[in-house]
């Protein structure tokens, strides 16, 4: 690649950085999400942590590998050697990011909605806070696989469009 | 792996291109390489297809056991006098939009690569629809990971059940049910590992040369 303008440069810096900030924010906002609930239900009190569903902890560990990732992504420059295996590493955490995004997604709707076939109840009712808290979240990682793909579809872009230099390769 | 890859085709076309510029040296010593050559393309040009088909494969396996994947049974729940009072208990697929997501992505999935198997010549002469060509097989491929995510925390839950949320695991009453949703889920995760192969394949070809065999 001859030249890599600065436009190019600035639009890859600052998607890297909003995925990351959105990646780091889902991965906070759920991490301090706990509540004991105020009612006793079924002669307990419920608490509830997102340590307690390991669908939610791998959703706060792959916001975290998603954040440090897109910071180190922003260090690359597009012109080294190292682009292409950050586009490859790019496709690898897009994917981690979506299944982790599902899978907490999953969990949440079991617990606002339950499942009448497997008798499991609903716990939103008991745990209102708990409950928004980990919307949030999901509505923030959700921006963040966005802007995930974003950067990766524009990294392969910016990699793959033709240069403008003359020692370019000779058209088959 | 990606440089090497692209490499050999690279070098491919252009044995193909300069055509029989290696024949020319001594003759016995020419035809061994130039049959290690040909083997050589034939394996490199059939490797997208071999990655397709199995992808087919995985996934319309994984879609159609998770689709037929049924059990019931039924147990007394009262006795009413000296009467039983009998009751069925059924599991499908379609009891958690987990399962539902997960046998549409895997569906379409199987029929989107079958429909481009089919029609590899039509589409993959020049450059622009390649491209098309991989970005939909990225989208694909996510949402594939995606539907198989959502479906492994669901039957994790199903296995373990949540203590804490006092959720009962199904998979004591329900066992085939269980290990049949276990095995779609295997098979779909053997279709995604398939097709980041070959995403990663068609970037190498996408990216090195314009032309050159790598869908």
């Amino acid at each position: 690649m001859a030249s890599i303008s600065m436009i190019t440069n600035a639009v890859r810096v600052v998607l890297r950085a909003v995925t990351a900030a959105a990646a780091g924010v889902a991965a906070v906002v759920m991490a301090t999400s706990q509540e004991m609930s105020d009612a006793f239900v079924f002669g307990f009190q419920m608490e509830a942590k997102f340590q307690y569903s390991p669908s939610l902890v791998f959703f706060v560990i792959a916001n975290a590998v998603a954040c440090a990732y897109s910071l180190l992504a922003l260090i690359v420059p597009l012109e080294s050697p190292a682009a292409r295996f950050v586009l490859m590493a790019d496709v690898i955490v897009s994917m981690l990011l979506s299944g982790a995004i599902g899978a907490a997604a999953a969990v949440s709707d079991l617990g606002k909605n339950g499942n009448s076939h497997a008798f499991w109840q609903p716990i939103c009712g008991l745990v209102e806070t708990f409950c928004q808290h980990v919307g949030g979240a999901l509505i923030s990682s959700l921006v963040a696989v966005i802007l995930c793909f974003l950067a990766l579809i524009y990294s392969i872009y910016a990699l793959t469009k033709p240069t403008s230099s003359t020692e370019s390769q000779p058209q088959p | 792996m990606l440089t090497r890859t692209a490499s050999w085709t690279s070098h491919s076309s252009m044995d193909l291109e300069h055509g029989s510029k290696k024949h020319s040296a001594a003759p016995t010593a020419a035809t061994s390489t130039s049959t290690i050559l040909q083997l050589r393309d034939r394996f490199i040009a059939l490797q997208p297809i071999v990655l397709r088909a199995s992808a087919i494969l995985a996934t319309t396996v994984a879609a159609a056991v998770m689709g037929l994947n049924t059990q019931s049974y039924t147990a007394v729940v009262a006795i009413i006098g000296t009467k039983p009072l009998m009751q069925t208990f059924t599991a499908k697929f379609s009891d958690t939009p987990a399962f539902v997501y997960f046998v549409t992505a895997n569906a379409i999935a199987g029929a989107y690569n079958l429909v481009v198997l089919l029609m590899r010549r039509l589409i993959l002469q020049r450059r622009t629809p390649s491209l098309v060509v991989h970005m939909l097989d990225m989208v694909i491929m996510v949402m594939l990971a995606t539907g198989a995510a959502t479906a492994a925390s669901m039957a994790y839950l199903g296995k373990n059940g949540n203590l804490h949320t006092r959720w009962n695991p199904i998979c004591d009453k329900f066992g085939s049910f269980c290990s049949r949703g276990g095995i779609a889920l295997v098979s779909s995760f053997i279709g995604v590992a398939l097709m980041l192969a070959l995403n990663l394949l068609s970037a190498a070809a996408n990216a090195s040369r314009p032309n050159v065999v790598g869908q």
